[in-house]
């Protein structure tokens, strides 16, 4: 049994280093995608946040913290916390809450200040948190850990760092066309060779940045868009939430080891290609159904990686596929042309949420220079710290 | 300089010189290894539930993929704002007999330049730079700095 949601309105504050409050940018993301849905905030059933960490209680309370700032019109609220895959957990609040009836229509929102420089743990001692141990043992930084997957990608793949700028190369040169992208200029291979080194073997430029930023979608029952005068909105057909399975091989975000398969031995497919998968069987669509896809490129390396777990191409293979053009805008298979978080940044809990709004202006061609000609169906990726997957598959 | 050090984590390594080895556990239901150490369960689905042994991990391993820290890591990992910024080589290592991955530091003078993807390292004892707390070092065998 399949169902839909429709997707009636998305909107963002756009990306960059504003200085202000978190409420801010949801807010504005929040009135963007309701003046897009042809709708008042007032006709809104339910809202849903996804966290903010920094913001304190207002951040831990995101749902309510908008919808005081929206002014309190007495909607269903809830707010989901899933690190960097939060935007997607909101979502599929939101559809769980319109499948079953409770609500007809639900506004969702992320927002997030970010701090400079590398994420870090919350204050204080905190031995119990493997986010916080990671960083009191080892001084791993996200950087560190995107360099250990780019170096052993170089080992078992023979990608090359030349390989890995061409995807800032591909990204920034769509991330240039969006106007809600933080960096709106084309990066050459050359300025991503000379930019210092962060965590060998990647560049600061094969790394995404941290940004302030917003966004915001409304959801809707099909009934409610019919209703509403959109007959044939944007449809939500899956949406890929799935924790790992035991025992977790690949060394991954925060933890210090992966998990022993001296007792299990470990399922076929690794975590992530788990995320794309539990997507498509849940929207009976495969990658070959594709018209476009917006992955989680915190790094240059990792979208190769990908390209791989959604099935684009075969392991080993995502090097290849970017060489030949293909995931670039007007290729078989286009992916981030967004400008991915190589343009945006990251702001955590705006970015999956972003990547849905980037699927519903690509689906219903309004996506301006940077449309991807007939796209039918498009699929998102990120995964969150702590094993959360986050995929969502959207289709015109 | 005699004064003692304290382990950066209690009961995660123990012993010295070539008796230093990571401690991790290990369930007697099911024979599962855990690193860091798992003392309150067993996080393998399909066990019923054993008891929880503390156990040494293999002092060698290959490297399954290496990087480095060219900026200052924020807190809580502590550094010495007062002297310029030292890199220094993150390891992962693969541990044959346990099936698993472990990260850890390199030892002191070991670059990037020194390391490659399925080299034979061993676990030594080392020390955090600028809190003089004792932690586990990765270390290419044969190598002695
Ligand atoms: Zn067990």
């Amino acid at each position: 049994m399949r169902q839909d949601v429709a997707v009636l309105g998305a909107g963002m504050h756009p990306w960059g280093k504003w200085g202000r409050g978190f409420v801010e940018y949801g807010v504005a993301a929040a009135h963007a995608a309701l003046a897009d849905a042809g709708l008042d905030w007032r006709d809104i059933g339910s809202i849903v946040g996804a966290d903010t960490v920094r913001g304190g209680y207002p951040g831990y309370v995101a749902g309510a913290t908008f919808a005081r700032a929206l002014g309190w019109q007495g909607a269903r609220v809830a707010s989901v916390y899933a690190a960097c895959a939060s935007g997607a957990q909101a979502v599929n609040t939101a559809r769980a809450q319109i499948l079953s009836g409770l609500s007809d229509v639900v506004l969702v929102v992320g927002a997030d200040a970010a701090p400079k420089g590398f994420f870090r743990p919350a204050g204080g001692d905190r031995p119990e948190d493997p986010d916080w141990l990671r960083f009191r043992v080892l001084g791993a930084t996200n950087p560190t850990y995107f360099g250990l997957y780019a170096r052993r990608r170089m080992a078992v793949h023979g990608d090359t760092p030349e390989d890995f700028a061409q995807v800032k190369v591909k990204n920034s040169a769509v991330g240039a066309l969006n106007p809600n992208a933080r960096y709106r200029s084309r990066v050459t291979a050359d300025e991503v060779a000379a930019s210092a080194v962060v965590a060998d073997p990647l560049r600061l430029l094969d790394i995404c940045a941290t940004s302030d930023g917003g966004a915001a979608l409304v959801l809707s029952s099909m009934e409610f868009a019919r209703r509403h005068g959109a007959p044939r909105p944007v449809r939500i057909r899956a949406v890929s939430t799935v924790t790992p399975r035991y025992p977790s091989t690949v060394l991954d975000l925060p933890d210090i080891a992966t998990d022993s398969a001296v007792a299990v031995e470990p399922a076929a497919e690794t975590f992530r290609t788990s995320i794309a998968s539990a997507a498509y069987e849940e929207a009976g669509l495969g990658p070959g159904d594709l018209s476009l896809a917006e992955v989680y490129d915190l790094s240059t390396a990792l979208e190769l990686q990908w390209y791989e777990d959604l099935g684009l191409c075969g392991q080993g293979e995502g090097a290849k596929l970017l060489r030949e053009g293909e995931t670039a805008l007007g290729g078989r298979i286009p992916v981030n042309v967004s400008g991915g978080l190589a343009s945006f940044g990251e702001a955590v809990p705006a970015q999956a949420i972003a990547q849905v709004c980037e699927l519903t202006w690509q689906l219903r061609g309004d996506a301006g220079e940077r449309q991807v000609a007939g796209a039918q169906v498009g699929i998102t990726a990120n995964q969150g710290l702590f094993g959360h997957g986050s995929a969502v598959i959207a289709v015109r | 300089m005699s004064r003692t050090r304290t382990p950066v984590v209690a009961r995660w390594f123990a012993g010295e010189g070539d008796e230093f080895k990571l401690l991790g556990t290990r369930c007697t239901a099911c024979t599962s290894v855990f690193f860091p150490r798992e003392d309150a369960h067993c996080r393998n689905p399909g066990c019923p539930g054993g008891e929880l042994l503390e156990v040494p991990l293999s002092r060698r391993g290959r490297v399954w993929s290496y990087t480095d820290t060219r900026y200052r890591p924020p807190s809580p990992y502590v550094t010495d704002p007062e002297l310029p910024w030292e890199p220094y080589a993150l390891i992962a290592v693969e541990l044959e007999p346990e099936r698993m991955v472990v990260l850890g530091q390199a030892a002191p003078g070991i670059t990037v330049a020194d390391l490659a993807v399925g080299m034979e390292v061993e676990v030594v004892s080392g020390v955090l730079p600028a809190s003089a707390e004792t932690t586990w070092n990765w270390r290419p065998t044969g190598v002695r700095a």
